[in-house]
């Protein structure tokens, strides 16, 4: 039983030393789409998350809450979601995006969204709002006392988007269903790991899944650090 | 107003915050209007004021960056300066606070002096026509207090900046102000010149120099001519003089004796409490006594001992009706 998984991890390191192309444009296909959705959803998450840490109104709180809440949202469900909207036949089928890298990319970018949200929202709520009044009265417009806000809160921001890639980088859900994880196009760590699997080519997946992990274990070292300091 | 030194004089809780927030354009006032120059300003229009005037907060914030960033953050949002115009600025606010050195350290790092001394720096550096400083001294240390206090004035004698400095110091109003407004509890009680505030009767002076035990109530006369004041339902202070209507008395802190039990005298005032506050400045010992308002006391050190009453003791306060003084 322990002859195939030991053979496998010598064969991983193997494939990891000799620098095997294959491998090597997965890590980089994977690194790329993920960053991608993390640059798309920081765009629109920053600007909600500002008018939520700073800004007073009416469901506000169902707001956050609701944001909170989908930070748990099932990888496979969103992708479910996005293929319906996206296939052939549906209401968005006309775009002809279902099984493209930027498709994968959206839909990271949308489920890393309530954790960007919620991250910074706590972290601009937790920066002295006096500092909004000092900005004010130094002559900043109401955009500009919310953007030196921010700046304030950017350790918290940076920590959120840490947080977005790396659930954005180890999801398989969304890159299986809307990816299609065709070879050369839209194949990713996660759906690689998966297919090899099922195919049997156990010294590849374990490859890859040892590279998974010393990159996202990376990003969690880096996060732990960054949110002791 | 323009061109001088106005002193907003009064406790703390009295409202002058609030005033130089609305000046300042920080907030709306609830009702009443605001003027800048013969301009009325609405509430949407609080822009003017922002553009016209800054204000130095009590409580020293910072952007997390060096002294000298945090100077140049009002110059950087104006897109006009070049960087060396920026940098020269800011070098000569830094200077007029004679923090020159300090350019590079962080700001959250200084003394709070020296805190304040950056904020007022930065507020400086923008040169607006109107300058709005809350209580800039307060909890520093007399060296730090003096700098500000000589940038204060040469600021104004200067660059004639208009000032308005909010301050429940009177030595401060008088030392540094040509105009003082007395405010107590939200309300401007009395405007004046400095001659005008200080000069006269010291009634006014008396109250606002110790800034507590000021009382304001509705007064009427009792059968035998004293004035009841009744400040809330449950306090009322008799006082030697007649006067009816809305009114506001003072109690010397000296002229209220503390007793562990109710004594047997000729004391018109006496009033149940609990100490909520002890503060020692040397032999003498000052008492803050929760009787439903708030009372400052001053006895000795060596009576707090024999009395051998601490925070949260009962204590009973005591003190004749000619010991309440009309505002």
């Amino acid at each position: 039983m322990t002859g195939p998984i030991i053979d496998g991890i010598i064969k991983a390191f193997q494939l990891l030393f000799s620098l095997d192309p294959e491998v090597y444009s997965i890590v980089l296909r994977s690194l790329y789409i993920s960053g991608l959705a993390v640059v798309m959803a920081t765009l629109w998450s920053l600007p909600i998350a500002a008018i939520l840490g700073l800004k007073n109104f009416r469901g506000k709180r169902f707001l956050r809450g609701s944001f909170n809440a989908f930070i748990g949202f099932p990888t496979v469900v969103l992708g479910l979601l996005l293929f319906l909207l996206f296939s052939r036949s549906g209401p968005l089928g006309s775009f002809g995006l279902l099984f493209t890298p930027l498709m994968i990319s959206i839909g990271q970018a949308i489920l890393i969204t309530p954790i960007l949200v919620s991250f910074i929202t706590s972290a601009v709520e937790a920066i002295d709002l006096s500092l909004r009044d000092l900005a004010r009265t130094l002559g900043s417009t109401e955009i500009q006392a919310s953007i030196a806000i921010l700046r304030e809160a950017s350790g918290g921001v940076i920590l959120a988007i840490l947080a977005a890639f790396n659930r954005a980088f180890a999801e398989l859900g969304v890159a299986m269903m809307v990816g299609g994880n065709i070879y050369g196009r839209t194949r990713l760590l996660t759906t690689a790991i998966a297919l090899e699997t099922n195919r049997g080519d156990i010294p590849f997946s374990i490859a890859l899944g040892v590279i998974l992990l010393a990159i996202v274990y990376t990003l969690n070292i880096t996060i732990n650090y960054l949110r002791r300091r | 107003m323009k061109g001088t030194i106005t002193t907003l004089l009064g406790p703390s809780g009295s409202g002058k915050t609030t005033l130089l927030r609305i000046l300042a354009g920080l907030e709306n006032p609830t009702r009443g209007t605001i003027f800048y120059g013969n301009r009325m300003i609405t509430n949407g229009e609080r822009n003017i004021l922002r553009q016209n005037a800054t204000m130095v907060f009590q409580k020293s914030v910072f952007f997390d960056a060096t002294v000298y960033n945090n100077v140049a953050y009002g110059l950087k949002l104006k897109e006009d300066l070049s960087k060396e115009e920026i940098s020269n600025k800011v070098k000569e606010a830094l200077a007029l606070v004679r923090l020159e050195e300090f350019e590079k350290r962080r700001a959250e790092k200084l003394s709070g002096g020296e805190q304040q001394r950056v904020s007022l720096a930065r507020a400086l550096v923008l040169d607006r026509q109107l300058l709005l400083l809350d209580e800039p001294t307060v909890n520093i240390d007399p060296k730090n207090v003096s700098i500000i206090e000589e940038t204060i004035q040469r600021v104004n004698r200067e660059r004639k900046t208009t000032i308005v400095l909010a301050t429940h110091n009177m030595f401060q109003a008088e030392a540094l102000s040509q105009n003082v407004a007395l405010i107590l509890e939200g309300t401007v009680k009395q405007t004046g010149t400095k001659q005008e505030i200080f000069g006269k009767s010291n009634k006014y002076l008396t109250s606002f120099a110790r800034l507590e035990n000021v009382f304001s109530g509705v007064s009427e006369i009792s059968d035998d001519y004293t004035s009841i004041i009744h400040v809330d339902d449950k306090l009322s202070i008799e006082a030697a003089f007649n006067s009816a209507g809305e009114i506001s008395v003072h109690v010397r802190p000296e002229d209220i004796l503390v007793s562990t039990r109710p004594l047997q005298s000729s004391a018109r005032n006496v009033f149940k409490g609990r100490i909520i506050g002890i503060t020692d400045i040397g032999p003498i010992v000052r008492l803050t006594v929760d009787a439903g308002k708030k009372f400052g006391v001053q006895i000795t050190k060596k009576s707090l001992n024999e009395m051998s009453i601490n925070v949260g003791s009962e204590v009973y306060l005591t003190f004749k009706a000619s010991a309440v003084n009309l505002i």
